[in-house]
């Protein structure tokens, strides 16, 4: 029944219907009914705006959790570059023998992934047919973004896979050479900073199943992560692979830096995402080579799922991208990965088209015009008590059959008003001494 | 069932001069035309086209409305302004051709290529202009049938 999977829900005991998150969402995905926060699944985008403007901590991303890798005969750590700048005075290498400590038999970093996707998106780059600016898949909230109010722009979009499929399909490739062991015996766990990430491994856009096995959230994980590090028992050589630039993913404006292209745009923050989008789709930028547009602010470091304040964790990772080992790919390697693994899309990406009103447009004007009626009756607060974050959108969720008049407070006053004044002129016209059987 | 008469009308008074409120009304033309589920490609030469209109209005006329106007197989942008009206409406329509203040060029508007954009994209522009009484432009866009 459940057609569109999201990581992110309600936690419906601990919501108190205070309507805070329904004027914060980008998508206006989310009502209060009956005193409750709904998520409406055709619009919800999974960029966890909501999380984080809950004071309650009702709006929940449901994420694996670690017993889970235990499914798996063999299981590998995909560790997103943000979880890197989560820990104090702690280097990478660290951190990934932690990981192993932890159960898994492996690391691949998802870094060195996005190396492998900064070098593919490069070459697509050359492409003199294809339009301009490019815009980066890397932020899934941001994909599904364009799919629901920017479908003018699905085209721009780069069909290239992210850094976290790559690494997990080059991670169980290797892993099954080296040991013998089958691919499906393999399971790779995405150590996640995101809902909007996880949703893409069980709802996949631009193909049709994720290589991907699970995703444990870094707020999950940073707790038994920091003993492992603190009490490190094994200095194994392990080696760090991730070049400067994969690691720098984790920041707004890395992947950007990693193209080395003169005219692109990186901006973080899904309002202010929305703002560049608009001038883009009005061929207001029109110079523009490639738009890197992540839904958190800073980018990945301040990703809803995160323990570290995004700005420290940010600065963090810029020094340890400093210091990284890991070298950038060869020409050779590029080419001979390309051969091996499905590294672009093989579906479409389809508009979502939700916010329109009916499939016939002449339906369509008669509901906008039915809007305008209503809307000119509300009083114009968008104070939200009627649980629609906007007088207009409660007007147009009344049209749509989802709300009434009376939701709105103000509406509900001038009709009690109303009915009370009747009931005085109804008890006006009853005859005395009928009125009263005790005189 | 489709009412080919049907028609739809909103009007957005423009402030000359007003830079703070340039670009609402085709903002707003643009989402009333998604949600109407007019084919992107459409909505996108429509916004195109109403903003440079609006522009021209907030930069080179004293004032006026931009209209739009949808039945279900047209969709017309009106800009209509109370003056001052443009002398020779064939130069302003060359490509290039600007009179912008030097308070619009810092902001990066005055390249002469507003008209000529709104002519490409829309597929019938008609403009009508009287000196000392204001000017009239129409762009009308065509909903294919679908
Ligand atoms: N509504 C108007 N009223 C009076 N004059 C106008 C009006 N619209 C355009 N013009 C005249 O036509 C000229 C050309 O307009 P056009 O929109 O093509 O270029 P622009 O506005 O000068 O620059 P750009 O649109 O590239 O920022 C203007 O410089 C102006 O002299
Ligand atoms: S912010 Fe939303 S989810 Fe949280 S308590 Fe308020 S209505 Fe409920
Ligand atoms: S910016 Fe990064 S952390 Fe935030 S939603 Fe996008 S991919 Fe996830
Ligand atoms: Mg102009």
């Amino acid at each position: 029944m459940e057609k569109y999977y999201h990581s992110v829900t309600l936690d419906k005991e601990k919501c108190r219907g205070c309507t805070n998150c329904i004027k914060r969402c980008p998508t206006e995905a989310i009502r209060v009914r009956d005193g409750k926060a709904r998520i409406i699944g055709e619009r919800c985008i999974d960029c966890g705006e909501c999380i984080r403007v809950c004071p309650y901590h009702a709006k929940v991303a449901l994420t694996d959790p670690l017993d889970s890798i235990y499914e798996f005969p063999y299981r590998i750590a995909l560790p997103a570059p943000t979880l890197y700048g989560q820990f104090k005075n702690t280097d990478i290498t660290a951190i990934l023998i932690g990981l192993k400590e932890l159960g898994f038999d492996d690391v691949f970093e998802v870094a060195r992934g996005a190396d492998y996707v900064s070098a593919f998106v490069k070459e697509a780059m050359k492409d003199k047919e294809r339009k301009k600016p490019a815009i980066s898949s890397a932020c899934p909230a941001i994909v599904r973004l364009i799919q629901v109010r920017f479908p003018e722009l699905i085209d721009n979009i780069i069909n290239i896979e992210s850094p976290m499929e790559i690494a997990a399909r080059l991670a169980k490739k290797e892993f099954s050479r080296k040991k013998g062991v089958k691919e499906e015996d393999i399971g790779a766990f995405f150590i996640t900073p995101c809902a909007a990430k996880m949703t893409s491994i069980r709802n996949p856009i631009g193909i049709e199943r994720s290589w991907v096995d699970g995703a444990i959230s870094i707020l999950e994980i940073y707790g038994p992560l920091y003993n492992k590090i603190a009490n490190l028992k094994n200095d194994e050589d392990l080696l760090q692979t991730a070049s400067p630039y994969g690691i720098l993913w984790a920041n707004s404006g890395g992947e950007s830096s990693s193209l080395g292209v003169d005219n692109y745009l990186a901006v973080d923050g899904i309002q202010n995402v929305i703002r560049v989008l608009e001038e883009i789709e009005d061929d207001k930028l029109t110079d523009l080579e490639f738009f890197e547009g992540l839904a958190c602010s800073g980018g990945c470091v301040g990703g809803p799922l995160v323990f570290e304040n995004g700005f420290v964790a940010k600065n963090r990772i810029r020094k340890l991208a400093e210091k990284a080992k890991g070298e950038d790919l060869s020409t050779e390697e590029v080419m001979y990965t390309k051969e091996k693994i499905q590294w672009y899309f093989e579906k479409e990406i389809l508009p979502k088209p939700v916010m329109k009103l009916d499939d016939d447009i002449t339906l369509a004007m008669k509901k906008m015009e039915a809007i305008e009626r209503i809307y000119e009756g509300l009083p114009g607060l968008d104070c939200g008590s009627c649980g629609s974050p906007s007088c207009r959108t409660h007007a147009e969720d009344i049209v749509r059959g989802y709300a009434s008049e009376m939701d709105c407070v103000f509406k509900l006053r001038e009709k009690v008003k109303e009915l009370a004044q009747q009931m005085i002129e109804i008890s006006e016209k009853i005859p005395g001494g009928k009125t009263n059987n005790n005189e | 069932m489709t009412d080919k008469n049907q028609i739809m009308k909103q009007k957005y008074p423009i402030e000359a001069g007003n830079f703070t409120l340039a670009g609402e009304a085709s903002g707003q033309i643009k989402k009333v035309l998604k949600q109407l589920g007019v084919d992107s490609n459409i909505v996108r030469r429509v916004t195109v086209a109403a903003y440079e209109a609006e522009m021209n209005m907030v930069i080179h006329s004293v004032g006026g409305n931009l209209t739009l106007q949808v039945t279900p197989d047209r969709i017309t942008v009106i800009a209509e302004d109370r003056g001052p009206g443009i002398p020779d409406i064939d130069l302003a329509m060359q490509e290039g051709y600007s009179t912008a203040p030097e308070m619009a060029r810092e902001l990066g508007f005055g390249a002469g290529m507003g008209l000529p954009n709104i002519k490409r994209c829309a597929d019938i522009l008609n403009v009508h202009s009287k000196m000392g009484e204001g000017t009239l432009l129409e762009a009308h866009f065509d909903i294919k049938a679908r």
